[in-house]
Formats: structure tokens, C-alpha cells, sequence
């Protein structure tokens, strides 16, 4: 879809040299503090400099070593695609009744779950969550992080989906209706695949925080062999609690790695866009 | 496109036009029942612990006392929670509403101009800084800020200790960076939905851009920039992840409430008073959600 | 029968097979005389069997006769457990699995290396042989963890409180007071049994004063590692340069301060003449090598147990404080940088000035010559730490000033392990603890590390401490004089406190100041009636 504002636009040079110049220090801006984590894994000796001195697949063969290295990461991808899997297999749903019925202090009621997610992915939650986890009987467990993980998303993810369906005409849904559709089917052939970018972006984006968190896992998992990747990245810290940079380097590329690649996949597939309310 | 809503669609009894009763609670039970479970109880129940003077260890994790309100006079008297509080606001004002959501916008709306391979590059770039996970990204920023060999010091040609003589100002910068990427995507989405016609019209007659950009465009874009400053706002006021950078130091320079919070629950054991801080951050995230919502209903009038 | 093979596998799965006409026709072809035949050898074998064991060597027989009459006279428990012939003797061998399970922080290449190593490679195995040996199938757990310790005891905090966790826990000394109060723990005795407890001939081993690592009110909680203790670690070859004795002892503050002016006078500026922690970024380490030895210097401890009060703004406290301003403010014999850093930054770059020649005295324990300026396996090497590193014992004030009238102080941490009171395996729980403990176990540990530490037993420190010259002088001359922290749930919130005062004298508050502004903030925190002033 061709941007419509360019063809018509008149830039002046003026226009175009700050444009130009905004972009390319931004971009500067973002790029520089990653460099580090394309370059240092694989210098031989890693510093905190920007360097590659060295070049050396070494930080990987020593960080290997550590035999649950590469199982977290596998555990991390259970958790994260999980939690991700969930929370729009049961968040699409509830956005969308949401967003089609409408009844007293419904936004009311959205933004008070929304404030309660941020008292319990805090720390002070910790007790409950544990005791809580005790008492179903899932601690130690897959399902137990997956499920307090998504209750922690699932405010905001309806949220941002609700504005997704919000922004869907009803008139195929009424006209499925009337061909005798059940609410059911609706959701699946009708309005499932429209949001289905929005679905995709809600799902890398619950993935992505699931991924990067430590604190529920913390609490619940102590099977190692279950522990995720990012409560086995303090491992590679020495007695001292001094980061061994060469395997901290290493792992750290790796635990990166796949949240980039599947943005990118996301991003090529869809396109990567929180579109909220197209209103009228 | 212009969507309208058909007038005069059918709806039952309920005003529901579409969904059925039954229907709308199959779908919405998953849902209830995980929120309430992992959702509502532990937060009532935190809430719940901040006015008892529960400890995790000690004779108070077995025998622990309703102390009413005694944690939050303690708060209030507590010059480290204050400073907690100032330091919370200067970094949710100065990343969230100053830094992230002015950045998004202008990166949105000048990659929108742009060529569609410079827009990929460049959000791609911004968006990395996003996902990057939390205890990766702590330690990039220590390299990048090192005061020997960082990289910003190689550009500056400095020896600035960048994380201890000026680390609030440190982790702001830091927080920008991080979640721009959310503030640049929910405005390019709502850049892109502004009808073509109207920015055309005031081209035509005249108007500079940056006239166009205030009269048509942030008048047109309110609604998106009001949940962007609420959900930034919300995210940003909670943030923990300084931390991994800076420890809430040096001393307790950038020592943010959810990071006092973690202090007084992993460090201290003392979930009692950990939790009535979590409360008052509760109480204070719906005033400022208030704040945002009714400024936003004013101003439309 | 060709037939039959031929089809193989293949037409046994078929439906034909149902239909093969095969099977029955080779039932019917065995005639009445092979099943005679059958039956008469099978019957020759048994009676053969039967005679040839009749016949064996009488031993084999009574076996059975031994195992049962045994059985009776010891009572074991019939249900479990197979009687077995090993060599000449007779072997019962339980045929239940007991599970052990061991938490320790410690993760093999990682934190607490050496302890993970020693639990995989030596613990584990070594004590499933034994038990083997001693008719017992036993399976040890080890859950390897390298996570913060404060995230480590949160976690032990809230499996304890649930009543679950490992059997065999290792908790650091001075949370023994919080989870002794919290019921998370008992006594090794109430949950063992006195007398089992004292059944354990080790205990004579083990001094008492170390065995105060793990003890609290009165009681023992479990068994500690080792300790360790404090000193001053000084850099001989910079002191020749200055002109100061290589055998330095200094027998009060002021001759530690008249030292590092010296130093600072003599040397080049870039070496810092004394490092004396402070501030918040090294936590612990702040107390322990800091102002816990300087308060027990001016006479007080900081918690006293007979009252149950903290040392709020009081003379040991402002004495403490006067200390650091000399150091920080007034002579700036030290590096107010390094106090500033983050997390462990300050200390390591402490521990790197120390080994480069570039800081020519610090306070710090046994960890520091052991694992830090190690030669062969340290983080930051010293090269000539041999011959060149000198050390001394922390003065008091003044001679006599300090607590119990001591001309020097020191202190210890340490941890140990503990027996979870919710195991469900009391007995194996105790041989396992009791196997950690053992000689031959704690040698095995040192070798691991390739290198010598102060442990439990005095057999085993005879040998070993001999050929460490640092070791033999902490524990001949520190650990005697030596305190340990408060066993208190409030301390680690005091410790940090007191962190901040220390912070606050390096940026340049004045002690007045800094102390009143510590006791407010102390009666806050633990309320105004368990506060002392003076």
C-alpha cells in the first residue's frame, strides 16, 4: 500500500536534511548499546569495549559446559510460547465479548484489572503467588508459571485486542448472524482471521515478557532442569557475583536471538503493528 | 475507509447485537476464572498483607498481626520512601511522558514520510531495543555507559562514570531507549488513520507542517495519545528493570518504588511493609490513570 | 514349517494368519509319545536340580538357614529386605530407595563452584557406595542453583514455610536466627533426637567456637563448613618503600592512620594506601570488613542480647563513623571512588588495585588471600602474594577498648547445613550430614578447590593449616577474638543502615550528623524502645 502522504507531499530541503538527520542519529541511538551483543560474544576476550580482537566461537564452547545451558532455553520457549498460546487462545475470546457487549463500568472494570497486573508481577506478590501455587497443587510445575504468567498479561492484552475488534465492523458479523452462524464460528472464520495481526503482534509481545522474566519463575520452579533462561543467566556470575563476560556474552546472544527472529517472522508475515480503534 | 456502524442493526433483548448470553460467558469464563485465580486473589491478598506486619522470616512469619494502618505510617514517615516517590516520578515523567512518548511520535510520524525500506530499518532497530531481554539489556547498558571502555565514552572521547555521577539521568536515557518502540507503533497506527483528505486539504491551503501537525494531526490522533500516556505511564511508574543497571544506586539515587519494594521483600523478608508500599503504588497508578482519562474528557468538550 | 518361518513377521500380523491352517496341524502332528518323552526329561532335570543342590558344599544350604535365623534375631523389618550372600558374610540389603535431597546456592562452573563440584563428584557417590555397602539403596539429590543468596534464602524462606524443600540445607550462619524463629528450623536435636545427635563421634572434633556459626539461643542448629575470619592484609614491598616495618602490627586506629599518611607521603599517587569498605554497593562486606570490627573495637557489639537492643547514635557508633572520616575525609587515605560503585564493582576493584601493587593495605577475610589473590586459581592473581603480602589483626581503638576488653577483634561468618524438620528421612538425612562432615569428606572439598580453608575439624585444620601461612595466622590469632553477627531477623535491615551512614561520611557529612540522622531512621525501624544512645 503505497504511503499516500509522499506522492503529494512537497518536502523541503530544509524539511528533508532535519528528517534525514533525526533519523540518522536515532537510529545511532538504538543501534549502539546492541553493537556490543553482535560483537563481544565472539571476541575471544570480551571486555566492555566494542571490539572484536579476537574472534573466537570459544565463549560458546566454555558457556556450553554448563549442562543446562541450552535446556533453559528450551524452557524458556515452553513458558514464553505457553503463556503466548494462552493468552490469545483465551484473551481473543474475552476481547471480543467485551468490546460487542456493552454493560455499566465495563471500562471501568478493565482498568482496574489493568492496575491490579502491576501490584502482582511486583515483588510484594511473591507470598501470595507461592501459596497460592501451593495450594493447586503447581508448583514446580510448566503449567503453574504459564498460568500466573498469563494472568499478569491477560489485562492488557485484552485491552489492546479489544481496541483491534473494537475497530471491526459488525455488519459481517450480523450477516453470519442471520444466516443462522453460532457466536462460535463467528469468532473462528469471521473475526479471528481479521484480528489474525493482531493476534500474531499480542502473542510476540506476551512471548517477549515471558521470556524476559525472572520473578514468577523464581518463585515457582525449583526442578533445574526446568529453569528458564533467564534465572540461568545469574549462574554465570563467579562466587564474587563478578559476570564471567565471556559466558554471559555468549548466553546472553543466545537468549536473544530467537525473541529477534520471530519478530522478524511476525513482522514479515503480518506486519508489526498494535493497530488500535480505527474509528470512523 | 470510513467503517460505520449500521444503524438500526438487530439486537436482542440485552442490546447485544450480536453475541448471545451464553456464548459471551463460554467465552469470557477462561478468562474470568484465570484472572480471578492468578489475578485478583494474589492482589487482594498483597494488599491484604500490607496491613498486617508479615515477615517471611522471623517470629512474625508465624505469627503475623494486623497492624492497620501502621505500614503506611511508616511510610509516611520513611525518608527512604520518599525519595523512592521523587525518584519515581522524575523517571516516569522524564522516560515515559517526555522521552518515549515524544520519540515515538516523531520517529512514527517522519518515518511515515519516509521510504518504506528506511521505515522497515529503522523500526526494526527500535524494536530490538524492546525485546532484548531485561538481564541482557542491563548488561549492555553497563558496557555501553562503562566508564573505562564504554562505548559512549570511546564517541566522547570522556571518562564520565556515566552510572554513578549522573544515574538517573542514566537510567531515563536507558528507559527511552527501551520502550520507545511501543510509543512508535501505536502512533504510527494511529498516524496511518488519518484521512489523506484532511492533511491534503490543509497542504493546499497553505499550512506549514508543523501547522499541519497541530491542527489536524494530534487533535485527530487524542484518543491513541491518551492510552499511549496511560499504558506508558502505568508501565514506566512500575518499572523494575533499572535494577539489573544500577541496583537503586549509588546509595539510593535511582532507588525507583518497585525497586524499594523488591529491597524490602527479597532483602528485609519484611512482605508486610513491601506490600503496603505496593498498595500506595496501586492507589497512586489509579490517580494518575484518573489524571490521564479526565484530562482527556476535558479537553474534547 | 518352511512355510511357517517363511511368512516371517509379516504374516503373523495379517488376518490370513487367523485362517493359516499351520498352527493346528503342528499341534496335532505331536503324538502321545513325545509328550511322554517331554515330561520324563523334564522331570530328570528337576530331580537332577534338585539333587545337585543337595549335594553343593553346605554353605549354600545354611545361607538360607543363616539369613533366616539372623532375620529373626535382628527383627529387621521382613517386608523390604533380601538376604544376600556376599563373600563370607551375610548381606541384607534394603530394597527400598531412599531419596536425599541437598540444597545448597552452588552450580558446577558457576557460584560455589567447589561445593557443587565436591557434592556431584565426591558427596553423592561416595555416600551411595557406603550405603550400598551397608545394605541401604540410597539416592542423593543435589539441585544446583547460581542465584543472588538473598534470592537464595527467599526461596528456602518460602519452601520452608510450606513445609517442604530439601532434607539438607545449606544456610548461611546468621540467617540461623530468623528461621529459627520463624519455625522454619529446629535444633539438630529436637528433630534428630539427642541422643542419635550425640551418638556422633565428630563432635569432639569440632570446636565450639566454631560451632557458634550455626548456633543460636543457646542451641545448635546444625553442622557449620568452617569459618573464616578478618585481618589486614598489607603489601610488604610497599611498605619497605615507605619506610614502615614489614612485621607491622598495629595496636590501635591511630597507628593504622599514622601508617597510610606515611604511605600516602612515600608512594605514588595513583596507590591508594588503605582500603576500608564502606557504602552500600558491597552490602555485607561493608560490616564484616568494615564497621562491625570498628564498633567491637570501641567496646560495644552492635545488638545486645541480654537487652535486645541496637547500638543507635551511641560513642562506639560516632567513634566508628570518626574513623571513617579520617580515613574518607580528613587524611583521604582512601579511595572514596570505588565505595561509590554498584554492586560488587568497588570491592573488585579493590581486590585489582590490592594485586597490581596499587593498594597497600585492606581489610578483608580469609576469601580474599584463598580465592581472590590466589596465584594460581584467583579472580585478580597476585603473583609474589607468597612472599610479598603481610598480615595483621584488626586493633582495637586503643589497647583493651575493644569488646570483652580485647586488644584485637575479628569477625566470622560462615554457614553450614541444616536438617529440614519436615524430612521424611531422619535416618538417612543424619549418615548423609554425618558422611559431609567427615575427615575423609572435608579433605576431599579442599582438594577439589586446590586449596586450603579453615574448616570444622581441628584434625583436619592440623594438617592442612600448617602450609598456609595466612590460614594458620587467622585461625591461631583472629578466630580466638573473634565475634559473630547478630543473630537477629532485623540486622540485615541495621547492616544496611549502617551501610548508608558509612556512605554518606565518604561523601562528606559530618559524623554529627550522619549518626543522628542513623539512630532516627534505627527507631524507625526496629521502634525507639530497643534503641541504646549515650
Amino acid at each position: 500500500m503505497k504511503n499516500p502522504f509522499r506522492a503529494d507531499m512537497e518536502k523541503s530541503s530544509s524539511e528533508r536534511i532535519t528528517s534525514a538527520l533525526f533519523v540518522v542519529i536515532v537510529s545511532l541511538f538504538f543501534l549502539l548499546p546492541i553493537a556490543w551483543l553482535f560483537l563481544a560474544p565472539f571476541d575471544g576476550q570480551p571486555t566492555y569495549r566494542l571490539k572484536l580482537s579476537d574472534p573466537s566461537f570459544n565463549n560458546f564452547r566454555e558457556m556450553s559446559q554448563n549442562p543446562y545451558a541450552y535446556r533453559s532455553l528450551l524452557n524458556s520457549a515452553i513458558f514464553s510460547a505457553g503463556t503466548g498460546l494462552v493468552i490469545i487462545l483465551i484473551g481473543a475470546p474475552a476481547a471480543y465479548v467485551l468490546s460487542r457487549v456493552k454493560f455499566k463500568g465495563r471500562d471501568v472494570f478493565l482498568y482496574f484489572l489493568l492496575l491490579f497486573s502491576s501490584v502482582v508481577s511486583g515483588s510484594a506478590a511473591m507470598v501470595p503467588l507461592f501459596l497460592l501455587a501451593l495450594r493447586f497443587n503447581i508448583l514446580d510445575t510448566y503449567h503453574g508459571v504459564i498460568f500466573i504468567l498469563a494472568g499478569g498479561l491477560l489485562p492488557a492484552a485484552i485491552f489492546i485486542l479489544k481496541d483491534f475488534t473494537d475497530s471491526l465492523p459488525r455488519s459481517y458479523e450480523e450477516s453470519a448472524k442471520i444466516f443462522g452462524a453460532s457466536s462460535y464460528r463467528i469468532l473462528k472464520d469471521i473475526v479471528a482471521p481479521v484480528i489474525r495481526p493482531g493476534l500474531a503482534v499480542i502473542f510476540v509481545w506476551a512471548f517477549v515478557q515471558s521470556w524476559g522474566n525472572f520473578l514468577i519463575p523464581f518463585i515457582i520452579i525449583r526442578d533445574i532442569n526446568k529453569q528458564p533462561a533467564a534465572v540461568m543467566m545469574y549462574s554465570f556470575y563467579t562466587e564474587a557475583g563478578d559476570a564471567v563476560i565471556r559466558t554471559v556474552a555468549a548466553f546472553g546472544f543466545l537468549y536473544t536471538i530467537p525473541v529477534l527472529l520471530m519478530y522478524f517472522y511476525v513482522n514479515r508475515k503480518y506486519g508489526f503493528r498494535f493497530y488500535g480503534g480505527i474509528k470512523g | 475507509m470510513v467503517t460505520e456502524i449500521k444503524a438500526g442493526s438487530r439486537t436482542d433483548k440485552s442490546g447485544n447485537s450480536v453475541l448471545r448470553g451464553g456464548a459471551a460467558s463460554f467465552f469470557l469464563s477462561p478468562a474470568t476464572i484465570i484472572i480471578i485465580i492468578f489475578l485478583v486473589i494474589p492482589a487482594f491478598w498483597t494488599i491484604y498483607l500490607g496491613i498486617t506486619n508479615y515477615r517471611l522470616t522471623g517470629f512474625s512469619a508465624v505469627d503475623p498481626e494486623i497492624i492497620g494502618l501502621e505500614n503506611f505510617k511508616r511510610a509516611l514517615s520513611d525518608p527512604a520512601f520518599f525519595n523512592s516517590l521523587k525518584v519515581t516520578f522524575i523517571f516516569t515523567i522524564g522516560s515515559a511522558i517526555l522521552g518515549q512518548a515524544v520519540l515515538g511520535f516523531f520517529l512514527a510520524w517522519i518515518l511515515f514520510g519516509l521510504s518504506k525500506r528506511i521505515r522497515s530499518t529503522v523500526e526494526i532497530i527500535v524494536i530490538a531495543a524492546w525485546m532484548v531481554p531485561s538481564s541482557v539489556v542491563s548488561f549492555l547498558w553497563i558496557a555501553f555507559l562503562n566508564g573505562d571502555v564504554g562505548t559512549l565514552n570511546a564517541i566522547l572521547g570522556s571518562q564520565t562514570r556515566w552510572l554513578i555521577e549522573y544515574p538517573l539521568e542514566s537510567i531515563i536515557v536507558f528507559n527511552i531507549w527501551r520502550g520507545t518502540a511501543f510509543s512508535m507503533l501505536l502512533f504510527a497506527a494511529a498516524v496511518a488513520s488519518i484521512p489523506k483528505s484532511h492533511l491534503e486539504v490543509a497542504r493546499v491551503a497553505g499550512a506549514s507542517r508543523g501547522q499541519q501537525l497541530r491542527t489536524i494531526v494530534l487533535p485527530a490522533i487524542r484518543p491513541y495519545i491518551l492510552t499511549d500516556i496511560l499504558l506508558i505511564t502505568l508501565w514506566t511508574f512500575n518499572d523494575f528493570g533499572p535494577y539489573l543497571i544500577t541496583s537503586g544506586g549509588p546509595g539510593q539515587e535511582t532507588e525507583l518504588l518497585a525497586i524499594f519494594v523488591y529491597n524490602n521483600a527479597l532483602r528485609f523478608l519484611d512482605f508486610g511493609y513491601a506490600s503496603s508500599i505496593a498498595a500506595i503504588m496501586l492507589l497512586i497508578n489509579l490517580i494518575l490513570s484518573l489524571i490521564v482519562i479526565t484530562t482527556g474528557r476535558k479537553r474534547s468538550k | 514349517m518352511k512355510s511357517f518361518t517363511h511368512s516371517g513377521a509379516k504374516g503373523l500380523i495379517g488376518k490370513r494368519e487367523l485362517n493359516r491352517p499351520d498352527l493346528p496341524t503342528f499341534r496335532k502332528r505331536v503324538s502321545m509319545k513325545q509328550r511322554t518323552r517331554s515330561s520324563v526329561a523334564i522331570g530328570l532335570a528337576l530331580a537332577l536340580a534338585i539333587g545337585v543342590t543337595s549335594i553343593t558344599p553346605a554353605s549354600a544350604n545354611s545361607v538360607g538357614a543363616a539369613c533366616a535365623k539372623a532375620d529373626q534375631k535382628a527383627k529387621v523389618g521382613k517386608v523390604n529386605v533380601i538376604c544376600k550372600q556376599a563373600g563370607s558374610k551375610l548381606v541384607w540389603t534394603d530394597t527400598r530407595v531412599r531419596t536425599v535431597e541437598i540444597a545448597a546456592n552452588a552450580i558446577p562452573g558457576g557460584k560455589n563452584s567447589q561445593t557443587a563440584s565436591w557434592i556431584n563428584n565426591f558427596v553423592i557417590p561416595k555416600f551411595t557406595l557406603a550405603s550400598a555397602q551397608k545394605g541401604q539403596q540410597v539416592k542423593v539429590n543435589f539441585v544446583p542453583k547460581g542465584i543472588d543468596d538473598n534470592a537464595f534464602k527467599t526461596q528456602l524462606a518460602l519452601d520452608l514455610s510450606a513445609k517442604r524443600g530439601a532434607d539438607i540445607i545449606n544456610l548461611d550462619g546468621f540467617w540461623i536466627a530468623e528461621f529459627a524463629d520463624a519455625n522454619y528450623i529446629k535444633p539438630l536435636e529436637t528433630v534428630l533426637g539427642k541422643k542419635t545427635v550425640n551418638a556422633w563421634d565428630g563432635w569432639s572434633q569440632m570446636p565450639k567456637s566454631i560451632q557458634g556459626v550455626m548456633s543460636y539461643d543457646g542451641k545448635l542448629f546444625g553442622t557449620p563448613s568452617g569459618t573464616d575470619g578478618r585481618i589486614i592484609y598489607y603489601n610488604k614491598k610497599l611498605f619497605a618503600d615507605a619506610g614502615l616495618p614489614t612485621d607491622w602490627q598495629p595496636k590501635s586506629w591511630a597507628e593504622i592512620l599514622t601508617a597510610a599518611q606515611t604511605l600516602k607521603t612515600k608512594l605514588p599517587s595513583d596507590t591508594v594506601p588503605f582500603q576500608l569498605n564502606a557504602g552500600a554497593g558491597m552490602g555485607e562486606a561493608t560490616a564484616m570488613q568494615g564497621f562491625l570490627n570498628f564498633i567491637a573495637g570501641a567496646g560495644s557489639l552492635i545488638y545486645d542480647t541480654k537487652s535486645k537492643k541496637w547500638q543507635g547514635n551511641t560513642k562506639a557508633v560516632r567513634d566508628m563513623l570518626t574513623f571513617y572520616n579520617e580515613v574518607y575525609n580528613v587524611k583521604k587515605v582512601g579511595n572514596s571512588e570505588w565505595q561509590k560503585l554498584a554492586g560488587e564493582a568497588g570491592r573488585n576493584a579493590s581486590f585489582e588495585a590490592f594485586s597490581k601493587g596499587k593498594l597497600a593495605m585492606m581489610i578483608e577475610g580469609d576469601y580474599m588471600w584463598r580465592g581472590v589473590i590466589n596465584p594460581a586459581t584467583g579472580n585478580y592473581k597476585m603473583a609474589d602474594r607468597d612472599t610479598n603480602v603481610g598480615f595483621a589483626r584488626i586493633p582495637s581503638q586503643t589497647a583493651g577498648s575493644g569488646v570483652g576488653k580485647q586488644n584485637f577483634v575479628s569477625y566470622s561468618g560462615g554457614g553450614g547445613y541444616v536438617v529440614n524438620p519436615n524430612t521424611a528421612n531422619k535416618a538417612t538425612t543424619w549418615d548423609l550430614l554425618k558422611f559431609m562432615n567427615s575427615e575423609e569428606a572435608i579433605l576431599a572439598f579442599m582438594s577439589i578447590g586446590n586449596s586450603v580453608r579453615i574448616t570444622q575439624r581441628a584434625d583436619v585444620n592440623a594438617v592442612t593449616l600448617t602450609s598456609d601461612p595466612c590460614l594458620k595466622f587467622v585461625f591461631e590469632k583472629a578466630i580466638p577474638v573473634t565475634f559473630f553477627r547478630p543473630p537477629s531477623a532485623d540486622y540485615n535491615a541495621v547492616s544496611t543502615l549502617l551501610q548508608k551512614a558509612t556512605a554518606e561520611i565518604v561523601q562528606g557529612s559530618s559524623v554529627a550528623q550522619v549518626a543522628a540522622d542513623y539512630e532516627t531512621a534505627l527507631k524507625a525501624l526496629v521502634g525507639a524502645d530497643k534503641v541504646t544512645s549515650n
